[in-house]
């Protein structure tokens, strides 16, 4: 429901901080969206078939072949930082 | 009250592909970090997957190898979460709408066959590799893209050892099928365990707890040894269970707390817009039916039946693919399979091991396996003989019958010659001789593998007997 929208578990999710005035205009802009979107919940569509995509296309597929990948300085040249021929990150806790 | 558990497991494989799922680099294990990688499996903008179709024939071969339905449309989603192992921050998977669905496994558990229904089997996309250190981690992505399928089945798993018998039957079907080589050292079979208890004799299922990412069977059957007795302790004293995930240690040998359900993820799944759904044509579905294999259960079966072979031997030509290979075709060719089968799996699988060789590599015809049978089975060599007929031709490859001759190994039947071995055993042990004569029938044995040692294992031990019998009498 439009009304419901949860801005502060959405940009939790996106992992995205937000101050209390961008919670309030975006979460305000977000709830308009989803108004408007709610009126395609007006159509009938119980004759139509569900899809993912515009395109009547299935089956794209590669063959099973191996090509060239980056080199390791190629792979690591715009990370921030690097050791070891690894991306390093902050220390990862579960 | 007494209680029961239930229990469903997770098994994420890696498929055996040349290359990734989305790209075409190499689906290889063990290389340098970060060497296998592109800008698709690195997530980097603007790139586009495309599906590897051997991926998806190996999917649909596992379908049929554990008895699915095979879905007329499947498609790809987004699971959307944060993690550094995800450069692209989704992961690819089927969501709803899985290339392989209702299918069941059988296999041998305490004392008969077990079938566990199978609820899907989805393709997905493994995920890279962190290394932890002291203040920061380093992640690898070379796993990244390898394609995974991740196999469901219905909770109707009951212990720790059927959970563990259910595992080891799952990886003998994939090897057997040849989708994936589910080699655990390489990390290449992880696992998730659901599992919950209730009161025997009741529906409702109890509180799941989750343990993640099991990276051994084993692993798995002693953190359910741990956890259901903890699971049916806490009912007991009146506690309740909350739905959580737990993490095994292992080194500890129990389970501990990951995460409650109030933390559990929300994976916003959405259709993969860069994806095309998949539509199987029975063209290409026949062309995968033509790789369907005998399933291990099944041919242990069978070998059973067809060469009267008992169960443990059966097993070793399963188990050892190569080894069954040779073993068959040289069957269709024996008078007598189970006695080809005792050298086989007694002679030359051990030779085969202790010399480090292989069967390719081996210097005599199958058929010479059947010669030396024949030739003990008609009496021309004692079974000692056949021993060293065995060894002489392992290593040099000459025919049984060359061998028997060059080596005078031929079994003597010859009743005068074996007489007079006899003399010479009575002659040499009179106590033994006397024990017989006193009724200890046992003595006669002794006596006979003197005669045998005399002749150096070439006198007809039957005759030898009798012989022995009519003097002493």
């Amino acid at each position: 429901m439009p009304g419901n929208f949860d801005v502060k578990y959405v940009a939790h999710l996106a992992r995205i901080a937000l101050t209390p005035a961008e919670e309030e205009q975006f979460g305000a802009q977000l709830s308009n969206i989803l108004g408007y979107i709610e009126k395609l919940n007006q159509i009938d569509v119980s004759q139509i078939e569900p899809t993912a995509h515009a395109v009547p296309l299935v089956n794209v597929f590669r063959a099973d072949e191996v090509r060239p990948s980056l080199s390791n300085e190629e792979a690591l040249a715009n990370a921030p930082a690097k050791a070891n021929g690894l991306f390093i990150v902050p220390k990862i806790v579960e | 009250m007494s209680y029961e558990a239930v229990i469903g497991l997770e098994t994420h494989v890696q498929l055996k592909t040349k290359s990734k799922m989305w790209c075409g680099c190499a689906n290889e294990f063990g290389a340098p970090p970060n060497t296998r990688v592109c800008p698709v499996c690195l997530g980097l903008p603007g790139v586009l997957p495309v599906a590897n179709e051997e991926a998806l024939r190996l999917t649909a071969l596992t379908g049929l190898l554990l008895n699915c339905t095979l879905p007329s449309h499947a498609k790809f989603d987004r699971k959307n979460y944060f993690y550094p192992d995800m450069p692209k921050n989704y992961q690819i998977t089927q969501y709803d709408k899985p290339s392989a669905i209702n299918g069941h496994i059988d296999f041998e558990f305490g004392g008969g066959v077990a079938r566990v229904r199978i609820t899907r089997a989805h393709l997905e996309e493994d995920v890279g590799k962190n290394i932890h250190f002291d203040r920061t981690s380093g992640v690898d992505f070379n796993r990244a893209g390898v394609p995974l399928l991740e196999i469901v089945s219905e909770p109707e798993i009951t212990g720790a050892d059927m959970a563990y018998e259910y595992l080891n039957a799952l990886k003998d079907v994939l090897i057997h099928g040849g989708v994936s080589d589910a080699d655990m050292e390489k990390g290449m079979v992880r696992c998730d365990v659901n599992v919950s208890v209730r009161p025997v004799g009741t529906e409702a299922l109890g509180k799941k707890i989750e343990i993640k990412n099991m990276n051994s069977f084993s692993g798995v059957r002693r953190a359910l040894e741990y956890e259901i007795p903890r699971q049916i302790a806490v009912l007991e004293k009146g506690g309740q269970l909350t739905q959580e995930t737990r993490r095994w240690d292992d080194a500890g040998g129990i389970t501990e707390t990951m995460r409650s359900k109030e933390m559990a993820h929300d994976y916003r799944y959405f259709p993969e817009p860069d994806l095309m759904p998949f539509e199987p044509t029975e063209a290409w579905l026949e062309e995968i039916r033509r790789r369907v294999v005998e399933l291990p259960l099944a041919k242990k079966q069978r070998l059973m039946r067809q060469y009267q072979l008992p169960a443990a031997d059966a097993q070793t030509f399963v188990w050892d693919r190569a080894l069954g290979d040779y073993f068959e075709a040289l069957a269709r060719k024996a008078k007598n399979p189970k006695s080809a089968a005792n050298w086989i799996i007694n002679n030359l699988r051990a030779q085969l091991a202790a010399a480090g060789g292989t069967l390719a590599g081996l210097k005599f015809p199958p058929e010479y396996i059947l010669d030396i049978v024949d030739l003990v089975e008609s009496r021309k060599i004692s079974s000692s003989a056949a021993q060293l007929v065995f060894a002489e031709m392992f290593s040099g490859g000459e025919a049984p019958a060359v061998i028997v001759e060059n080596k005078g190994l031929a079994q003597v039947s010859d009743a005068g010659a074996i007489e007079a071995y006899c003399d010479q055993a009575i002659a040499a042990h009179p106590g033994p001789v006397a024990d017989y004569k006193s009724g200890k029938a046992a003595a006669l044995n002794f006596l006979k593998g003197q005669v045998m040692k005399l002749s150096k294992g070439k006198a007809n031990p039957n005759l030898a007997g009798e012989i022995l019998e009519r003097k002493l009498k």
